[in-house]
């Protein structure tokens, strides 16, 4: 496999969705090809930290507010 | 004990107010985080969620439950805040150039990447890195934003983000990988520059 290819299939490898023949490839590939480690493990940690980032809780107006107003449109519903 | 989304969905059919109200409580943060990385904009994002659950107690009597509930609801949320962001007409129409954010292999040789730091997520996690994180999705068109939000922030599989958007899953996963790519690719040289 060469790096190009890798590139296509590291979301699948990822996810766990590759197929293991490939899976093996990937790996056999990534250990002589350090760029290529470098890459997947960055990109595992863009992920790993959208989805830490994404778990504010809503503020409480907001949440007040969208009861209010839910309150008000639905008794006419 | 909690009741399922189901239980509480038939109790709304029959004209349970208090059932309406628990449903939006327990989903109310998770629409509410989708439209603020969807818009950017606290204001639209409130809107965008008041919209949401109007159009859910409207249409509660139709939902038939061939979809989950909470599938349905985000297909209602993404729906909302792409016709916001069609509205707008300032959206980027299309993914920035992917060759641009990808390593380049010359001919023969291994392209030259940097390690980020190796510091766990809260630790990189600054308030500087946050601004460039959501720089960065905001660049990305609004359905390749849509999926990757969907998949990677909230933890839908393929199958759901592909029902939530109207799109095949084979159109979820390319849009994702590109998505993901694209982003990493944003944010390399500024995580690289502080590992450095």
């Amino acid at each position: 496999m060469k790096c190009k290819e890798i590139l296509e299939k590291l979301s699948e490898y990822i996810d766990g969705e590759l197929d293991p023949e490939l899976c093996q490839d990937l790996e056999r590939h990534m250990e002589d090809c350090h760029p290529c480690l470098v890459f997947v493990n960055t990109l595992k940690k863009t992920i790993s930290l959208y989805k830490y980032a994404g778990s504010e809780p809503l503020p409480k107006e907001v949440h007040l507010r969208l009861h209010d107003y839910l309150k008000k449109k639905c008794q006419g519903c | 004990m909690d009741l399922s989304d189901q239980a509480l969905v038939e109790k709304i059919k029959a004209a349970d107010y208090q059932a309406f109200e628990a449903l939006v409580n327990r989903y109310e943060g998770k629409v509410y985080r989708l439209a603020m990385r969807m818009l950017r904009n606290q204001e639209d994002a409130e809107d965008a969620l008041q919209e949401t659950f109007l159009q859910v107690y409207r249409g509660l009597n139709g939902f038939e439950g061939r979809s989950t509930f909470s599938t349905w609801l985000f297909r209602l949320a993404t729906n909302v805040c792409l016709m916001k962001i069609r509205h707008r007409g300032t959206e980027p129409a299309h993914l920035l150039p992917l060759e641009e954010y990808l390593p380049r292999h010359e001919e023969g040789e291994h392209p030259q990447i940097q390690e980020w730091p190796d510091k766990p997520e809260e630790v990189l996690l600054s308030k500087e890195s946050r601004q460039k994180m959501l720089e960065a999705l905001d660049r990305l068109p609004a359905e390749y934003r849509a999926v990757f939000i969907l998949r990677d922030i909230e933890g839908l599989s393929n199958a759901e983000a592909g029902e939530a958007l109207g799109i095949s899953m084979a159109a979820v996963k390319s849009r994702l990988h590109r998505a993901r790519l694209t982003l990493r690719g944003m944010l390399s040289g500024y995580f690289e520059r502080i590992g450095s």
